[in-house]
């Protein structure tokens, strides 16, 4: 079975699908990709299924070896990428040949995400291949770790896309929770007026936001029963911060939420470099479902927007660089792109 | 908020609130009351029956039930009409615990280095730590919930001495296996985790084995005997039972 080498790891670098939904009842949550569209799009990219593995970076490096020729695709945060020492375009996919080196580092934050061709073949634990640091399923990817490779079923590399809007932070609209009304009114509208940043806090149960001016809470004395809870959900915790949850948070919680971040706006906050703005928005119930609706329908459509990696002439710094004239290339000049 | 039935909670009266964009909460209690808590089990057994179209998932909390559903089939207004006459249909406050109910005889060790808040969370009883112990091994207590995090049980309910705050600052770690007390429940940490809980008992119980066909141990409505055992039982229990030295008879 063909697999893949980890030559170098950082820290967060995990193999992640869409997770496990149908253990919440046993305390396990979902799980699964951080940012879930950037597996949708790494489907796309390679004409397969959305339910295959990809390997997650979080704001890391990695670097691997492949023994036989494989499909990629680039996604989600982007990353200073090479093969052997050519810069590969990002969103993206590329055929790598038999026995290359890709080298991964340098994003701006975030989770980016490396997606093979028939996906990545390690073992199933309760229906899915995502590592849940949380609840003990699986670990980081470390140096020397050998991940097999799903069966091969496509051919098509070299296509790329204009990926969804999602790296320089921007509006997270927001529905109520069910201890919204809790929060005195002034506050719950400075909380929409509060330019927030994501806090150096983060892992894959939630993200710490932090604000200049006073933080935000309940009175004290007011116990919530612990009940459900879900990504998205901002809670306020004992220092005032608010903590947005994210795929692998626990199941139930006591402390107050003031919102629910909208599933089709949570990749604006995970792909937020640290020093992008954020705001909240609150929308009515029949507003977000409609907006989850609309976000489907386009990511069911994510195929028909693939374009071939070729590059305007004019878009091209260094024209010389490429040997346009000769008719004699590499043959995958155009998939590469300068640093 | 543009909502399905939104009232204002009493006791012995269950709501419906919109949860997230894909899930709506159906509250029997704000309080912890063993009927809300039966009743929130008995609705969601209900509902699994009934699987109203949309329905994702299901679970329950101490007196709550979540719904996920799938938000491009149904949304909150639809479902919450859809599950409405199954909530009206009886008084789920006079439901039954479920069947298949388990009573398990758990070996634990209380206090020493193994779980050194012992004496601290006796005294905030009033009672020494001999006491304490004697009063957490008296008699079973009920898995009220499983959440937090994967086969995690929310046990109770203790005696009224131990409603006893959580401590404010959080305890950074503490081990698989732990028994920790406040607001006269306990709880057994299936993974190690930092707390506001206090540490007072130490099991060997492995409640999350996800390499298992089964991997969760203990369900709601199962009942738990604490067994106060030595240091050094734990730990030959430890190497040589793989579940915790946990025993199980069938209540129902």
């Amino acid at each position: 079975m063909a697999e893949v080498t980890i030559q170098q790891a950082g820290p967060g670098v995990t193999v992640q699908d869409l997770g496990r939904p149908g253990f919440l009842a046993q305390g396990l949550s979902r799980g699964g990709a951080a940012d879930r569209l950037a597996l949708l799009e790494g489907a796309a990219l390679l004409g397969q299924d959305s339910h295959l593995a990809a390997i997650e970076i979080a704001g890391s490096f990695l670097s691997i070896t492949v023994p036989a020729p494989v499909r990629i695709a680039l996604t989600g945060a982007p990353m200073r990428a090479f093969c052997d020492g050519d810069p590969l375009v990002w969103h993206a996919s590329h055929a790598l040949p038999a026995g290359a080196r890709l080298k991964m580092s340098g994003s701006r934050g975030g989770y980016s995400y490396l997606h093979f061709g028939g996906g990545l073949g390690v073992a199933q634990v309760l229906g899915a291949r995502s590592a849940h640091l949380g609840a003990g399923i699986g670990r980081m990817l470390e140096a020397g770790d050998r991940l097999p490779l799903g069966r091969e079923r496509g051919s098509t590399t070299g296509m790329t896309f204009d990926p969804f809007d999602r790296f320089d932070g921007g509006l997270l609209r927001m529905v109520e929770t069910p201890q919204t009304q809790l929060f005195p009114q002034a506050q719950r509208e400075r909380f929409t007026e509060t330019v927030f940043r994501k806090d150096a806090r983060a892992n894959r149960m939630g993200q710490r936001l932090a604000n200049d001016g006073d933080g935000f809470g309940l009175q004290a004395g007011l116990s919530i029963l612990s009940e459900a809870i879900v990504p998205g959900d901002i809670q306020i915790t004992g220092d005032g911060a608010p903590f947005v949850l994210l795929s692998e948070c626990q199941t139930t919680g006591g402390y107050p939420r003031i919102g629910t971040v909208l599933p089709c706006d949570l990749p604006r906050l995970l792909q937020a470099p640290a020093s992008a703005a954020l705001r909240f928005a609150f929308v009515t119930f029949e507003e977000a479902v409609a907006l989850e609706r609309a976000e489907a329908n386009r990511r069911a459509d994510l195929g028909k927007h693939l374009q071939p990696l070729i590059r305007d002439p004019h878009d091209m710094s260094d024209l010389l660089a490429y040997q346009l004239i000769s008719g004699v290339t590499d043959g995958d000049d155009l998939e590469r792109k300068g640093p | 908020m543009p909502l399905v039935r939104e009232r204002q909670q009493e006791e012995g009266q269950p709501v419906i609130h919109p949860l997230g964009v894909d899930g709506l909460l159906i509250r029997f209690g704000a309080r912890l009351c063993e009927a809300a808590n039966r009743a929130a089990l008995a609705f969601r057994a209900a509902v699994e029956a009934a699987s109203p179209q949309g329905v994702a998932e299901s679970s329950t909390s101490l007196t709550s039930v979540y719904l996920r559903f799938d938000p491009t089939c149904t949304d909150h207004a639809q479902l919450s009409s859809a599950i409405m006459p199954l909530l009206d249909s009886r008084d789920w406050y006079q439901a039954d615990l479920p069947q298949g109910r388990r009573f398990w005889r758990v070996p634990a060790v209380f206090g020493t280095e193994l779980a050194p808040q012992l004496s601290e969370a006796a005294a905030h009883a009033g009672l020494s730590p001999e006491q304490a112990t004697k009063s957490i091994c008296a008699a079973p207590l009920r898995v009220q919930a499983i959440g937090f995090a994967p086969g995690q049980p929310y046990l109770g309910e203790l005696p009224p001495e131990w409603d006893i705050p959580r401590q404010t600052d959080l305890t950074p770690l503490v081990p698989e296996g732990a028994l920790a007390v406040a607001i006269r429940q306990m709880v057994l940490f299936s993974v190690s985790t930092p707390t506001g809980w206090r540490h007072v008992g130490q099991t060997a119980l492995r409640l999350f084995r996800p390499e298992l066909d089964d991997p969760f141990l203990l369900r709601p409505g199962d009942e738990v005997l604490f067994i106060p055992v030595s240091r050094e039982e734990l730990e030959t229990i430890r190497e040589t039972n793989g579940s915790g030295g946990a025993v199980a008879e069938r209540l129902c």
